[in-house]
């Protein structure tokens, strides 16, 4: 029982964590560029929602306020896109990320300013829900975030293979000059891109904050979704999800079987075996050069 | 404009460049000689501050601008130098002439031996672990809770060099001469890395590890020999923290310290000396700066503005996206182009700096 529960509670968990990892390797996979700040775009997109929806706030219905939150969301991954980071094509990788943690800085700093650095929960009408499935204590939210995620999977899986506009990504991030031959507009795609991961962050962070509560920090979050990224395989989109899941199971069982203190190092712990013995992550996307 | 006639191979290689830049340079360090008679405690403190800073970012310097390999984790060398030196006085009780350069050499080989299955992977890879590297530093200190003192945190003893004890507050002005003389054998150092072949070593990896390869270099075995290098430094520059902080807790080595190191560099310039101490400044005289600015708005302007939290690392990174956009080889890209001016009155031109832009290199076919 208790394990079914555990696991389940890691699933969640692991979830959120792949999505945020998911909009990171999409991002990654499309324009080569990494984003540090997809953890704090998830926060962001956590007070956007809680600023739409709060009674504090502006107190809309919770329904108009999670599609405003994720639209505007994607508008500003958008903006990001197009006011600074592709001025920022040709310079190096370490440019990008280094841009990036500095976004993130000022994403943190304008949430905290705006919402208050004191830990808010969003009032959302699944809070306290609980369901019992043949003795199993399930809460409704743990449940939603589950669904939402397998959701987005599939989805995503049929917009890139199916959609001409996906498939266009596709082809944009394998290969930019070849697509921008072919007639892709890269420079769009791309922006669209990043318009998706806001709203990936977006989704990522209204279902945190619907688990519990948010502050400017849960940003740093993100790392333990780089973590799960690199575990799941950078550039791989099921590969992020696997590995955002793996990271979230080991958590509550570690946090449960080993000793405090340890325990929180555990994921840490995989990411540096993993990097040892199969750099490139489970599924792997990595060729070597022939020169 | 000075022409320099090369008549020897020497010449590409000296230290300094010639006499004029040889005599700037003594102007330069005997004005930080004589620092303590010319500004006051307060300020003196902050330029050794400045200095322990700049010494921390030669060291992340040596890896990411001059090997190319971003670490967003040495906010975790800086514990070990920091705890090293003190654990290695207080337990062992080694005098600090020993634990200090014993302190930077735990922290270099640990360096070098972590970054051994660190470094087949390369760019992304590499700041993720040791980004995640930095996340876990805090938790291990704790753990270690025997040796660290945990949470609670150690106390650093005044420093005493044969016999001659220093301490922060008491003797601020031989502390700065202290940290400067450290600050000199780090650029010592530097400099004739840069000229060494493992020097050269490093810039082909940074450049190309195909091409390095295919010359010849080991880039695995380059790559750690930068990590040990270059965390031997930071761990110095940790040792002198912790004697400058006094009481230091695992919070003082957060991820976000780690990042902190890595931007201040490139708000400096990478891959250069001058970078480091331009980074440096900027870091750590922001808080100061902010500070006032806030008390001339509010004496000048009447504009009493209420202490805005987190607004030092706010500002910081919209300095460093705009130095990203406009300026990327940093504060010294600006230096550069100002000296560049003078020295070529009247002829400088506006395309003297363009950079060749490189289009995208993909990492996944490597």
């Amino acid at each position: 029982m208790e394990t079914i529960q555990l696991l389940v509670s890691g699933l969640a968990n692991g979830c959120i964590y792949g999505l945020i990892a998911l909009g990171f390797v999409l991002i990654y996979k499309a324009t080569e560029a990494v984003n540090f700040a997809q953890g704090d775009m998830m926060m962001l997109g956590a007070f956007l929602t809680l600023g739409f929806a709060n009674s504090n706030f502006l107190g809309l219905p919770f329904l108009i306020a999670v599609p405003l939150a994720i639209l505007s969301m994607g508008v500003i991954g958008y903006l990001i896109d197009i006011v600074i980071i592709r001025r920022l094509f040709g310079q190096s990788q370490v440019a990008i990320v280094i841009v990036t943690i500095a976004l993130g800085f000022v994403m943190r700093f304008a949430a905290g300013n705006i919402f208050g650095f004191e830990p808010q929960t969003l009032e959302s009408p699944l809070i306290g829900r609980d369901v019992t499935v043949g003795g199993i204590f399930l809460g409704l939210d743990e449940l939603l975030v589950i669904i939402a995620t397998i959701g987005l999977t599939v989805g995503f899986w049929l917009y890139f293979s199916n959609t001409k506009l996906g498939i266009a990504m596709q082809a944009a991030s394998q290969n930019q000059l070849a697509a921008y031959y072919m007639g892709i507009p890269v420079k769009r795609v791309q922006s669209l891109i990043w318009a998706i991961a806001g709203m990936m962050a977006a989704v990522a962070g209204i279902l945190y904050a619907s688990k519990g509560s948010i502050d400017p920090n849960a940003g740093l979050l993100g790392i333990k979704a780089f973590a799960a990224a690199v575990i799941g395989g950078m550039g791989s989109l099921p590969g992020a999800l696997l590995g955002g899941i793996i990271v979230g199971m080991i958590e509550p069982f570690a946090s449960r079987y080993i000793p405090a203190g340890y325990s929180q190092v555990m994921p840490y712990l995989l990411l540096f075996l993993m990097l040892v013995f199969r750099p490139h992550g489970i599924l792997a996307q990595v060729h070597r050069k022939k020169v | 404009m000075r022409v320099q006639f090369k008549t020897s191979y020497d010449t590409d290689i000296r230290l300094f460049k010639d006499r004029y830049q040889l005599a700037w340079y003594a102007v330069l360090g005997a004005t930080l000689i004589a620092l303590p008679w010319l500004i006051d405690v307060f300020m003196l403190g902050e330029i050794t501050n400045v200095l322990i800073f700049a010494i921390a970012g030669m060291g992340l310097m040596i890896l990411v601008g001059q090997t190319g390999q971003a670490s967003l984790g040495h906010a975790a060398f800086l514990a070990v130098g920091c705890y090293a030196n003190v654990i290695l006085q207080q337990r062992a009780g080694l005098p600090f002439v020993v634990a200090f350069p014993l302190a930077g050499l735990i922290s270099g080989v640990l360096g070098a031996l972590i970054a051994l299955p660190m470094v087949r992977l390369h760019g992304i890879y590499l700041a993720i672990a040791t980004l995640a590297m930095s996340v876990i530093t805090e938790d291990i200190i704790i753990i270690a809770e025997p040796l660290t003192g945990g949470v609670g945190g150690l106390f650093a003893p005044d420093i005493s060099l044969f016999g001659y004890v220093i301490n922060r507050y008491g003797d601020p002005a031989a502390f700065y001469w202290f940290t400067l003389a450290v600050t000199l054998f780090c650029v010592w150092i530097y400099r004739n890395l840069l000229r060494s072949p493992l020097g050269r070593a490093f810039a082909a990896v940074r450049d190309s590890e195909v091409s390095a390869q295919a010359m010849g270099v080991n880039v695995p075995k380059t790559k750690a020999i930068a990590f040990g290098v270059s965390t031997f430094i930071t761990g110095l520059s940790g040792a002198i923290l912790g004697h400058y902080i006094g009481v230091f807790t695992p919070e003082a080595f957060n991820v976000l310290v780690s990042i902190q190191l890595l931007l201040m560099i490139v708000v400096g310039g990478l891959g250069t000396i001058h970078g480091a101490f331009f980074g440096a400044l900027v870091i750590a005289l922001l808080p100061t700066g902010i500070g006032m600015a806030r008390d001339w708005l509010a004496a000048n302007v009447g504009l009493t503005t209420t202490a805005i939290p987190g607004l030092e690392t706010a500002t910081f990174g919209v300095i460093l996206i705009a130095f990203m956009l406009f300026e990327p080889m940093g504060l010294y890209g600006i230096w550069a182009k100002m000296r560049t001016y003078f020295e070529l009155f009247p002829f400088y031109r506006q395309g003297m700096f363009v950079r060749q832009k490189s289009y995208l290199k993909t990492e996944r076919m490597r």
